[in-house]
C-alpha cells in the first residue's frame, strides 16, 4: 500500500477511524470504545506509514505482521482494515451481530487478512516472537508488531515472552504498550500497579522507548528507532488517554466496555467532525 | 494383523525416545520442521533434534504457556513446530494457549506430551498426567494420538508432521513393550486389531495394549476368545471398529493409563451408546498415585493383564 507520512494527513485518517469506532460500537450496543480510541494514532501510523502490506494481497509473504494482542480493541482494528481496503466499510455497523465478519474479538476464520485470532489476554507477544523467529530462520526482512494493553501485561505470559524475546534477541519484533492507565475495574494503579514500567521492560532486556501515543511524529520516530535497533527487541510504551477524542469518554473507566447511546454517538460525532 | 494370543512381552524403546529419533529424522528431511522445549530436552528427547539443528530448537525455559504460543506463532508463519514437555505440564499450563491460539484458529502446531500416565514412576503425582487425553480431546480441530510402542510412535510423529492441523501425541517415559513389527502400517482414525477374538473385545491404548494382549493369552487358556483393539487414534475415534466389535463379540473392556472417568473409556461408551450398546467394563485410574517404580505402580494401581482379564470375565458374564 502506498505510504502516507504527513502527520496532518494521518491525523485526518485518525478522525475518520474514530468516527467509525464510535458509530460501530454504538450500533452494536456493546463493545470496547475506550481502549479502541486510545490506540487510533498507533494503528493509523502503523498501517499507513510503517507496515509494508498490500490489501490486494493480504497473505503476501513479505508483509509486516501486526497482532492486536489486546483483542477487545477490535473496533479500531476493524476500522483500520476497512479504511485500508481489506474489508467493507459499509458493514462496520454489523459489529458483534450474528453472521458479521466483525466478530466481538478478532477472528481469523471470519477475516483471513488478520494475522491471528486474539481476545484472551497475554498471548499476542508470544505469537509475535514466534513469527519473528520464523522470519529470522527464513532470512526474511519483514517485521512483527504487537499491541498490548496496559492491563493485559498483568498476565504472567507477557513476562515469559519478554524474557524469551530478549534472550533469543528477536530484534524484528516490536511491542507497543497502550498505556492508557485504565482497565475494566478502574485505574491500573489501583488494580495492579505496573510502575516502574519502562524499568521493567529494560530489566527484561528490551530496548525501551516512551512516547506520547497520540503524537504521530513521535510515534513515527519511535517505530524508526525500533526498526534500527539490532540485537534486542523493542518495547514502545505509548502514553495514551482512554477514550481519546471524545470529551465525555476521555479518562473515564466507564467507557472501557460500555457502548454509547444514540444521543451520545451523535454528540461524539459532532466532536469528531 | 495375525491372531496373536501367544503374545510375549519384549521391551522396545520408550515412546519418547522414538519421538526424539523421529523428530531428528524429520529435521533432516524438511527444513521447516522446528521445535520448542521447556528445559526438558534431555527428557523429552528433543535433544537429538537440538544437537543436529541448534538454530531450529527454541529453548523456552520453564515456561510452557509461552512455549505453546511461540510454537503457534512459528506455525502461523509457515513453520511446522513440535513443542514438547511432560504431558502434565504442557497440557495444563499450556491449555489456554492451546485452546485460543491453536485449536480455535486451527493452527498447524504439534504438541508432544512425554512422561504420561503414572509410569513416569518415582517422581510422583505432580509430574504424572492422568488427564491429558481428556484435555486434548476437549480441543476442537485436534487429532489425538496415543501410540503403543516405538513403531507406532514413529508413525504418529511422521503422520503429525505431514498433517495440516493441530495434533497431540501422548508418549511415555519407560521402555515400552513391543507390539508391532517394524514394518507395521497404520491408518489415522483406524483401530488396529492386534489379536482376533469372538467372545469379548479388549480395547486399549498406549502401554495398556501390551497388557491387553497378555490378558487375551490368559483368557484363551480359559476358553474365552478375546479380540484386542489398539486405539492409537483417540480422536477421531474408530467408531466403526468399536461397533463391529460390540456386535461380533457382545462385550468389551476399555483399558487405559488415564483417569477412568474422562479418557478413552468414556469416549468408547459414548460411541457405543450411539451405535451398538453392549456391556463395557473399564480399567483406568481413579485417584492420584504415588512414587514407586513404573512396574510397581502399574501393579498397585491395577493396570495389568490380570485386572484386564478379570474385567473381561465380568463383561462376558453380563452378556444376555
Amino acid at each position: 500500500m502506498p505510504k502516507i507520512s504527513n502527520p496532518a494527513d494521518l491525523a485526518e485518517i485518525c478522525k475518520q477511524i474514530r468516527r467509525h469506532i464510535v458509530t460501530m460500537v454504538g450500533a452494536a450496543k456493546s463493545g470496547h470504545p475506550g481502549g479502541s480510541l486510545s490506540a487510533v494514532e498507533i494503528l493509523t501510523t502503523l498501517y499507513w506509514d510503517v507496515l509494508n502490506h498490500d490489501p490486494a494481497n493480504p497473505k503476501w509473504e513479505g508483509r509486516d505482521r501486526f497482532i492486536l494482542s489486546k483483542g477487545h480493541a477490535a473496533p479500531v482494528l476493524y476500522a483500520v482494515l476497512a479504511e485500508c481496503g481489506y474489508t467493507p466499510v459499509e458493514t462496520l455497523k454489523t459489529l458483534r451481530k450474528l453472521g458479521s465478519i466483525y466478530q466481538g474479538h478478532p477472528d481469523i476464520r471470519f477475516i483471513p487478512a488478520l494475522e491471528a485470532s486474539t481476545g484472551s489476554l497475554g498471548e499476542g507477544l508470544s505469537l509475535a516472537l514466534g513469527m519473528g523467529l520464523a522470519a529470522r530462520l527464513d532470512k526474511a526482512s519483514w517485521r512483527t508488531y504487537a499491541l498490548l494493553g496496559d492491563g493485559e501485561i498483568q498476565e504472567g505470559q507477557i513476562w515469559e515472552a519478554a524474557m524469551f524475546g530478549a534472550f533469543h534477541k528477536v530484534d524484528n519484533v516490536c511491542a507497543i504498550v497502550d498505556y492508557n492507565r485504565l482497565q475494566l475495574d478502574g485505574a491500573v494503579k489501583d488494580i495492579m500497579e505496573l510502575e516502574p514500567l519502562a524499568e521493567k521492560w529494560r530489566a527484561f532486556g528490551w530496548h525501551t522507548l516512551e512516547v506520547d501515543g497520540h503524537n504521530i511524529p513521535a510515534l513515527q520516530q519511535a517505530f524508526a528507532e525500533a526498526a534500527a535497533t539490532k540485537g534486542q527487541p523493542t518495547c514502545i510504551i505509548a502514553h495514551t488517554i482512554k477514550g481519546k477524542g471524545v470529551s465525555f469518554m476521555e479518562g473515564n473507566p466507564k467507557w472501557h466496555g460500555v457502548a454509547p447511546s444514540p444521543e451520545e454517538v451523535e454528540l461524539a460525532l459532532k466532536e469528531l467532525a | 494383523m495375525p491372531v496373536n494370543t501367544k503374545y510375549e512381552k519384549k521391551m522396545g524403546a520408550a515412546t519418547r525416545e522414538a519421538f526424539g529419533r523421529t523428530l531428528a529424522e524429520l529435521g533432516r528431511e524438511n527444513p521447516d520442521i522446528v521445535a520448542g522445549d521447556a528445559d526438558l530436552t534431555k527428557s523429552t528427547m528433543t535433544t537429538y533434534f537440538a544437537k543436529e539443528f541448534p538454530d531450529r530448537l527454541f529453548e523456552c525455559g520453564i515456561a510452557e504457556a509461552n512455549m505453546v504460543a511461540i510454537g503457534a506463532g512459528l506455525a502461523m508463519a509457515g513453520k511446522i513446530p513440535f513443542v514438547a514437555s511432560f504431558s502434565a505440564f504442557v497440557m495444563t499450563k499450556g491449555f489456554e494457549q492451546l485452546r485460543c491460539l491453536v485449536a480455535y484458529p486451527n493452527t498447524n502446531l504439534k504438541v508432544v506430551g512425554t512422561h504420561s500416565g503414572i509410569s513416569i514412576g518415582e517422581d510422583g503425582p505432580s509430574q504424572m498426567s492422568m488427564e491429558d487425553l481428556a484435555l486434548a480431546c476437549a480441543l476442537p480441530n485436534f487429532t489425538v494420538l496415543s501410540p503403543a510402542d516405538e513403531t507406532a510412535t514413529k508413525w504418529a510423529v511422521r503422520w503429525a508432521a505431514a498433517h495440516q492441523g493441530p495434533v497431540f501425541i501422548r508418549t511415555g517415559r519407560p521402555k515400552a513393550p513391543i507390539v508391532y513389527e517394524a514394518d507395521a502400517r497404520f491408518e489415522i482414525g483406524k483401530a488396529v486389531e492386534v489379536a482376533g477374538g469372538t467372545d469379548v473385545t479388549l480395547v486399549a491404548t498406549g502401554l495398556l495394549v501390551a497388557e491387553a494382549l497378555l490378558a487375551a493369552g490368559q483368557l484363551a487358556e480359559e476358553g474365552i476368545s478375546a479380540r484386542v483393539l489398539d486405539i492409537h487414534t483417540i480422536k477421531p475415534l474408530d467408531e466403526a471398529a468399536l461397533a463391529k466389535a460390540a456386535v461380533e463379540t457382545g462385550a468389551l473392556v476399555v483399558a487405559e493409563e488415564h483417569l477412568v472417568d474422562s479418557g478413552l473409556g468414556v469416549r468408547v461408551a459414548q460411541a457405543l451408546a450411539r451405535t451398538a450398546p453392549a456391556p463395557v467394563e473399564f480399567i483406568g485410574l481413579d485417584r492420584f498415585a504415588e512414587s514407586g517404580s513404573p512396574d510397581q505402580l502399574l501393579d498397585k494401581y491395577g493396570l495389568r493383564a490380570p485386572q484386564i482379564a478379570e474385567a473381561a470375565r465380568r463383561a462376558v458374564a453380563r452378556k444376555k
